[in-house]
């Protein structure tokens, strides 16, 4: 519980916490084995900045802007992703994660 | 709630480096100038919007068929009389070259007829529906569907990308039992698999567009008027198809293929504007030609076979006639006769010879028309007790009955199981007699047609 | 059969590397595969190079089996393998078990890799790859024009020093550069073009990690196979990479390296690599049976 909070605090949550036009930076991902492994291959690298473009009519899957391609995920599988909410960012760039 | 990030792997460090990589060097060699205007934001707001979205779907759908039908009468026509002519002047060198009684049945009254009926009714919609089908596919459009319809699939436990698979079930069910190949659990393959049948096939496409064009016109008087009422009832067939293909996933999931729906993914492409004129000559070479020669490939010989059995006597009676006499009850179960399913058992190899058949056996049992337009069908299918309701039942069954042989034979070498295969042909079928069952006592309870 | 595939010959039934080897080889025509991301007009590419009708649809994941077809160019045939369209060669999905392994087993002649000029640094990842895989490689650094009207002019020269390896600007849809391609490819083919890739090197202890696990790996192999990047997917936790060795005791291949790559990672301090019992139960889904 602890944990949570202070994740709060940082402001880091799953990815699909961001609404559409919210962008945030990639500090892990929850998932292992063969789900990290297809996160990681389609660019949802710790550092990377992304961007949540739209949601579903039927309000799943949310679409994401990451690395110049637009790619959906479940909330379910989104979820597998922990982000910090980077109201100011735009594109993708290099960053270190601080953490 | 948050669940715990796991620590760092390797192939996340490795991964992070090839990325870094990757930045540092797309950083270096792209010049980044004015951003130019991007429309594919605009134009996926409209496509898959709360609001906006499954409208323009439906209109887009509707707008396909509706341009097929209208577009595809007149050539009909043009074609089916055309190709009627060549029968007499063929008929004529037959009898000129003292051909016995027989060889003239089985050829021109057999395989030419059926081979006339077959290009007539089926080739100017193809030729229309696969070029406007293809544009959509090249535009980008099929991601923005399977975006829009996602949630459904997640309800249905079954894979996102089995909308992909069920718009390749569109063109052929083969080709579309094939494309499940994306689907990466084998679980979520089979639905797939199993499923896609109750997309209509351009095998299937041609006769509801013809029977729907025949029935509502009878109703529905302005050639646009009923064009439209036409699609309508078309685009009501589609999206039967597509609940049908939610609710059987769905009871799978829950039954024979227990499991939760695994990780997937599915990218939006850009918009591309697609390059017309290939696109045109593509469809037409790719999809319509190669359709259509397979679809004449078996209804030669269908042609003859119906010809024979509906010429061969038995105690009074032609064997299409003892067969549909048989058939007869769980016909009209169905809201259907006898010779209807004959003619789907017969036309197994393709359902594009279904209707050619049937017109061939109600032909066969005496009747002589002129079979050179869709009013002489109607006139035929009427003069044999259908109403709009047999017709309705007709769509329905065809819409979800057993797959072509084709497909059967796809979904065996796929799936390597005969049992699966079995079930591909069963459940449809089970669900056709169910359906259509359903349906025709609800007509007769409501005591129309 | 498929209105869709029967422009190149589908090879069918499973895509074991073995197979793909040797479908893919006719005798006297260099074998070129086109790898790529989805949505690079690679399908394209190959339809202009072959100059078959083979349908291509804008959606991922068409390519579900290897097309493939004859160029010519300048009196030479060379078969063309239109690999699925993937982001890496990790072997995570379907589409990616084929390409990988048709790159790193059944080793075309030459390989190019299909860029989206409009999204480089994606498509960048997954040339790198690639350049691990193999040194006769080219980039076909594609829709070079969708790229400049949206803004981004992209330096084929500067990126062509970057990966040490041939960059050629095209325009598939409008067959332009192509005959630059071919030419490309018929000098690396030949040997008259060679190339210096540079590679990808990875955290120190990765590296050392990767030294300690490639020779294990090279000796199961046939020779010639790309037995660093198979390193690196074993390191990485990819028993794929490891069961495509088949009949020569997998079992035992697996349980050495399997040790030497636990041992290595802890070594550096890195942990047991948490992804080896999930990557265990994936194998059947690499492998590409269906059940």
């Amino acid at each position: 519980m602890a944990r949570t909070n202070e994740a709060e605090r940082k402001g880091i949550g799953p990815l699909a916490l961001l609404a559409p036009g919210e962008a945030g930076l990639v500090v892990g991902l929850s998932a292992g084995g063969l789900v990290r492994r297809r996160l990681l291959d389609l660019g949802f690298v710790p550092g990377t900045v992304l961007r949540a473009v739209r949601r579903s009519p039927l309000g799943d899957p949310t679409a994401y802007s990451v690395r110049g391609a637009v790619i959906a995920l479940r909330a379910a599988d989104a979820n597998n992703i922990l982000v910090r909410r980077a109201p100011e960012s735009t594109g993708a760039t290099a960053a270190a994660p601080d953490d | 709630m948050n669940p715990p990030q796991s620590p760092v792997t390797v192939a996340d460090r490795v991964v992070a480096s090839l990325y870094r990589r990757a930045e540092s060097i797309a950083a270096k060699v792209i010049a980044p100038r004015s951003p130019a205007q991007d429309l594919t934001p605009v134009i996926d707001r409209l496509l898959t919007s709360r609001l906006t979205g499954f409208p323009i779907m439906l209109l887009t759908l509707g707008a396909v068929l509706w341009v097929t039908v209208v577009g595809a009468n007149y050539p009909s026509q043009v074609l089916g009389r055309l190709l009627f002519d060549l029968q007499g002047w063929l008929s004529g060198a037959m009898t000129a070259a003292g051909a016995p009684a027989w060889l003239h049945g089985v050829l021109v009254s057999g395989v030419y007829r059926t081979l006339a009926w077959v290009v007539s009714v089926m080739l100017p919609p193809m030729a229309i529906f696969f070029p406007c089908f293809t544009l959509l596919e090249d535009l980008g459009y099929l991601p923005r569907v399977a975006f829009n319809l996602d949630a459904a699939f997640k309800w249905a436990g079954a894979c996102g990308k089995q909308s992909l698979t069920m718009s390749m079930g569109f063109g052929c069910n083969a080709a579309g039992v094939i494309a499940c190949r994306i689907i990466d659990s084998p679980r979520e393959r089979l639905i797939a698999i199993l499923t896609n049948n109750f997309v209509i096939c351009n095998g299937r496409f041609p006769t509801l567009i013809a029977l729907s064009t025949v029935f509502v016109s009878q109703v529905v008087q302005t050639t646009i008027g009923a064009g439209a009422a036409a699609a309508l009832v078309v685009v009501g067939i589609v999206l039967t198809g597509i609940v049908m293909t939610f609710g059987v996933s769905w009871l799978l999931s829950r039954t024979l293929l227990r499991g939760v729906p695994s990780f997937y993914t599915l990218e939006l492409p850009p918009f591309r504007w697609p390059q017309v004129g290939r696109v045109l000559i593509r469809s037409v070479i790719d999809r319509t030609v190669f359709v259509l020669l397979r679809a004449v490939a078996v209804a030669a010989p269908a042609g003859a076979l119906v010809w024979v059995l509906g010429n061969t006597v038995i105690e009074g009676h032609s064997v299409i006639a003892h067969l549909a006499g048989w058939l007869g009850p769980l016909g009209r179960l169905m809201g259907l006769d006898g010779f209807v399913l004959v003619a789907f058992i017969l036309g197994l190899p393709a359902n594009e010879i279904v209707l050619p058949i049937l017109v061939m056996s109600y032909l066969g049992s005496g009747m002589m028309v002129e079979m050179d337009s869709l009013e002489s069908l109607g006139i035929l299918l009427a003069a044999h007790g259908w109403s709009w309701a047999t017709a309705l039942s007709y769509m329905l069954f065809s819409l979800l009955h057993w797959p072509c042989a084709t497909t059967l034979l796809t979904v065996w070498k796929e799936t390597r199981s005969s049992r699966w295969t079995f079930a591909a042909a069963a459940i449809p079928t089970a669900v056709a007699v169910i359906v259509c069952t359903f349906v025709a006592g609800l007509v007769r309870l409501t005591g129309n047609a | 059969m498929v209105g869709h595939h029967h422009g190149g010959s589908p090879v069918s039934d499973g895509p074991t590397w073995a197979d793909l080897g040797r479908a893919a080889r006719a005798p006297g025509h260099p074998v070129v595969a086109l790898a790529g991301n989805p949505n690079t007009g690679k399908s394209t590419l190959f339809n202009a190079l072959t100059g078959l009708r083979q349908h291509t649809g804008n959606w991922p994941g068409k390519t579900v089996l290897l097309a493939q077809g004859v160029a010519r160019h300048r009196g030479k045939s060379y078969t063309i393998v239109d690999l699925p369209g993937t982001y890496s060669l990790f072997a995570s999905s379907v589409e990616e078990s084929v390409a990988s392994d048709f790159l790193c087993l059944a080793r075309p002649d030459v390989t190019v890799v299909v860029a989206d000029a409009t999204c480089l640094e994606r498509n960048l990842n997954l040339a790198l790859q690639v350049i691990e895989v193999t040194d006769k490689v080219a980039v076909c650094l594609n829709l070079v024009d969708e790229a400049r009207r949206k803004g981004c002019e992209c330096d084929a020269t500067m990126l062509e020093a970057e990966l040490g390896v041939p960059v050629v600007a095209t325009v598939a849809t409008k067959g332009r550069g192509l005959g630059r391609l071919m030419d490309t490819v018929a000098g690396l083919n030949s040997g008259t073009i060679t190339t210096r890739p540079k590679r990808v090197v990875y955290d120190p202890d990765v590296e050392e990690a990767l030294a300690g696990i490639e020779p294990l790996v090279t000796r199961k192999l046939p020779p010639g196979a790309a037995t660093r990047w198979l390193a690196v997917r074993a390191l990485c936790g990819d028993m794929g990479a490891l069961e495509l060795v088949g009949d020569m005791s997998a079992l035992e291949l697996v349980d050495g390296t399997g040790g030497a790559v636990r041992k290595v990672t802890e070594g550096f301090g890195l942990g047991p690599a948490p992804s080896w019992p999930a990557a265990r139960s994936t194998t059947s889904t690499a492998g590409g049976k269906s059940s």
